[in-house]
């Protein structure tokens, strides 16, 4: 067995290492109440089935995960007590906690784990995660080894957050389809909360496990997360003091004005793993944009610091690549495209493409995902406005809702677009379906919906999947984020200005990579 | 035998309408560009090929439109709306758990409208060139001409901001203990504002309707010959003039019912008040097919038996109408 580092002793780590212990000065207590904010409504309460904030923020405080993270981007042992890679890369061997105990006082055993691998497998949309795993063997009920068809260091962070939660088997495996069972809605986890009341659309209550496997922990009697119609009422909400948590808070103008209040702190820490980048994408299959000039021509076009600065009040930071910042696979190598107009003109009357009529060079469309006004819609005007001095003549393609957008830009009937996508901590997870050449699926949205193909890019990223050497796996993504960007499929603009406001009552916050879509077993109310 | 004829053919005219109201509704929306299984697999982070494949087949939604439309209407009538493509649960809960809290705002908002727009009707047709009237017919007009979303936002603002006296939104506050009769407290408290606000339109109208009504009445015949008599102006008022000037508010409130509702959407939706419209709010956004007819089903059949309810109460009110039977 080649050990990657580390193996560890759960307990003394934990004790050690706290996963938010950032900035702790007081001695936690016990007791209170967490109220978190949200606009974010959960369709349900298992994130085994399900992706997305809303079901990940109640469902890491319900469901443990084998793994757990720290902010430096360091796995850290939580259901697992240690764990240990094969010499080949081809298997994870995880030793469980022996006191671990689901809420209905049944213990964990590998066999949980295995059914929450399988039931992930195949039901959770991030098919990337687990699709290398052949099977989990099962040698005794603490021991669960993960057998893959080739090295998938992907595997850790997919192993923590929300993503892999160990769902009782004794529950979900009556035959029911996970993804519509009845449990989902009042479901049974080991995490340091139970679930007590959900109100779709409404809120969500969790009380305090008593016999959590982490002694002493967690510090909170009760979490309550409430649903709000809109960000400016979670604002007000934090104002009044009825919230006292608000993670994933966006709008420009809110974080600037709750920085404003002295009994709240406003931090971007957090959102390093979800990794939140907007992007302008290019259907490389236009007659125009298939030219690879044109589409650097258009991100010499764009003003980025105009965009933070300006669009979005200095609070969000810059995106030039696949990779936020902030994640060890970042590379700071690639081409920024730093605003220059002449250039932009020049690579387009190289392109063949000169002025013609109404001093315009040709037409395209911007579509834009309707309700996020001012990452995408504000954005995309800016665009219209700068690239008319480019000889480019745009229109804004408006879609009445978030089905009509995503038919056209999934069903590839699009010429530019908006868009989010996260990062998802993993490239595996999160990155590689937007290049790769065989995730072009048209009717698939946040697929390669750009049509873009490049062999090399492929390898490269292939490559990395498999690269159990850090340093390597570094190298090869770097390497490949600068044939992406030098390529432009897509004009990074900016990562989410997410943020999370927190009443100074409250310690230890959750800062880690996956900050509120973590347990939240250390937060304390001073 | 004439009355159970009646009502049986009532009975069956609303039975109609709502079948009508279930295959319009249904065809309405999906004659909608755009596909739930976007929505879900939006919702999940992205989704395979074979995932929004799934998804459609789960829900029905990979059978034409004519299928589909059978099949529910078919549940329907059985009593069982569906399963909502947004949430993991069955229409009927959704609706049921969220129509209290629809019935307490819009009755709420539809008394205070009645009771204080009536009485400043009273009030303005007492002095018909006098102040209070003149305030009556300010308030009236702002309240009408209004839009009741930017009534809403302005009072937030103002209990917000300015007098923080009022929750601003929710229906009560979940992080509270205590027993049932603080609950309904602090319910009450919660529903002044969207209660108000959904009020004061239709506050409005009755009480131009109350004035209009009552200065015809007061100069009719019967109300002279009462003052000639020597009744007291309270009475007259109060028994002889309003008991007429009534009727109109009376047909208007309930014809108005489909209304309140409609506008229950809206100020659910600036208070955050948990009731059908905030669902309904959210369903449209996630084409959530089965819980939009949902809502429109069970809306529509409040509509009805409100509609029945006004002519009880006209029958009540109005001898004329309790003598033809």
């Amino acid at each position: 067995m080649r050990k990657l580092g580390f193996m560890v002793a759960a307990t003394a780590m934990l004790m050690t290492v706290g996963t938010a212990a950032i900035g702790q000065a007081d001695e936690p207590k016990n007791g209170g109440t967490l109220v978190i904010g949200t606009t974010q409504k959960a369709r349900h309460l298992n994130p085994a089935v399900q992706s997305g904030i809303a079901t990940a923020m109640p469902g890491t405080q319900i469901f443990a995960t084998p793994l757990r993270f720290n902010d430096k981007w360091e796995a850290q042992p939580y259901l697992a007590e240690s764990w240990s890679v094969s010499d080949d890369g081809k298997s994870i061997t995880l030793k469980l906690r022996e006191n671990a105990k689901f809420h209905d006082g049944k213990p964990i055993t590998s066999e949980d784990v295995a059914f929450s691998l399988q039931t992930v497998k195949e039901n959770h949309p991030f098919k990337s995660m687990f699709a290398p795993v052949t099977g989990v063997d099962t040698p005794d009920p603490l021991t669960a080894v993960i057998n893959f068809d080739k090295p998938h260091p992907a595997a850790f962070l997919a192993m923590s957050s929300a993503l892999l939660p160990i769902i009782p088997k004794h529950v979900y495996g009556d035959g029911q389809d996970p993804k519509s069972h009845p449990a989902n809605n009042a479901p049974v986890g080991s995490g340091p909360f139970k679930f007590v009341e959900f109100k779709p659309g409404e809120y969500i209550i969790l009380e305090k496990n008593p016999d959590y496997f982490i002694e002493g922990r967690p510090y909170l009697d009760r979490i309550i997360i409430k649903n709000y119609k809109d960000p400016t009422s979670v604002a007000l909400a934090m104002d009044t003091e009825e919230i006292n948590m608000y993670p994933f808070l966006a709008p420009t103008k809110d974080i600037a004005r709750l920085k404003k209040n002295d009994k709240l702190v406003v931090t971007d820490r957090g959102y390093e793993a979800v990794g939140p980048i907007n992007w302008l994408a290019f259907n490389t299959q236009n007659e125009y944009l298939k030219d690879k000039k044109v589409r650097q021509a258009i991100a010499y076009a764009m003003d980025r610091d105009f965009v933070i600065n300006a669009l979005l009040a200095g609070q969000s930071k810059a995106a030039t690549g696949p990779i936020v910042p902030g994640s060890p696979f970042y590379a700071d190598n690639a081409e920024k495209y730093d605003v220059d107009l002449d250039k932009a003109n020049a690579m387009l009357d190289e392109a063949g493409f000169a002025r013609g009529d109404g001093d315009m060079r040709f037409k395209l469309t911007i579509d834009y995902i309707p309700g996020s006004a001012e990452l995408q819609k504000g954005v995309a005007e800016y665009l219209k406005s700068q690239l008319k001095k480019v000889g480019i003549d745009v229109e804004l393609r408006a879609s009445p809702d978030f089905p009509t957008w995503a038919k056209r830009v999934g069903g590839h009937d699009f010429d530019m677009s908006m868009d989010i996508v996260f990062n998802w901590g993993d490239p595996v997870i999160g990155v590689h379906r937007t290049y790769l050449c065989d995730n072009i699926k048209k009717g698939v949205i946040w697929s390669n919906t750009q049509s873009y193909c490049n062999e090399e890019v492929d390898k490269l990223l292939n490559e990395a999947g498999s690269e159990l050497n850090q340093e390597k796996r570094i190298a090869l993504y770097k390497e490949a984020q600068e044939i992406i960007v030098d390529d432009a499929p897509l004009v990074y603009i900016n990562v989410l200005p997410y943020h999370t406001a927190y009443n100074k009552q409250i310690g230890n916050p959750p800062l880690t990579i996956w900050g509120a879509m973590s347990p939240l077993d250390e937060v304390y109310i001073k | 035998m004439r009355m159970t004829f009646m009502v049986a053919r009532r009975l069956l005219h609303a039975f109609l309408l709502i079948l009508a109201v279930l295959v319009l509704n249904f065809l309405l929306i999906h004659l909608a560009p755009g596909d739930p299984a976007d929505v879900i697999a939006g919702e999940m982070g992205g989704a395979t090929e074979e995932m929004l494949a799934d998804i459609r087949k789960n829900y029905g939604l990979d059978k034409p439109v004519y299928v589909q439309l059978g099949l529910y209407l078919g549940r329907a009538l059985q009593g069982d709306l569906g399963q909502s493509f947004f949430y993991n649960a069955p229409v009927l809960d959704l609706v049921a758990g969220r129509a209290g809290a629809t019935i307490l705002l819009v009755t709420t908002a539809l008394l205070f409208a009645i009771l204080v727009g009536t009485l400043l009707g009273v009030l303005a047709s007492h002095k018909p060139k006098g102040i209070v009237s003149g305030l009556v017919t300010l308030i009236s007009v702002i309240g009408y001409s209004a839009p009741i979303f930017w009534t809403g936002m302005m009072l937030v603002i103002l209990f917000a901001w300015v007098y923080p006296i009022f929750p601003i939104a929710n229906m009560y506050d979940i992080t509270k203990g205590g027993g049932i009769f603080s609950r309904m407290i602090d319910i009450l408290y919660h529903l002044v504002l969207p209660a108000v606000t959904l009020g004061i339109v239709y506050l409005a109208q009755y009480a131009r309707l109350t004035r209009a009504s009552m200065l015809e009445i007061l100069g009719s015949d019967y109300i002279r010959t009462a003052r000639a008599k020597g009744v007291a102006e309270i009475k007259v008022y109060g028994h002889h003039a309003l008991r007429n000037a009534i009727l109109p508010v009376v047909t208007i409130a309930g014809l108005q019912f489909g209304s309140i509702i409609s506008g229950a959407v809206l100020v659910e939706t600036v208070f955050s008040w948990p009731g059908l419209g905030t669902l309904a709010f959210d369903a449209i956004l996630a084409r959530d097919y089965p819980t939009i007819l949902g809502i429109l089903f069970f809306s529509s059949v409040l509509v009805i038996v409100a509609n029945l309810i006004t002519d009880f109460i006209y029958r009540l009110v109005d001898p004329r109408i309790r003598k033809e039977g």
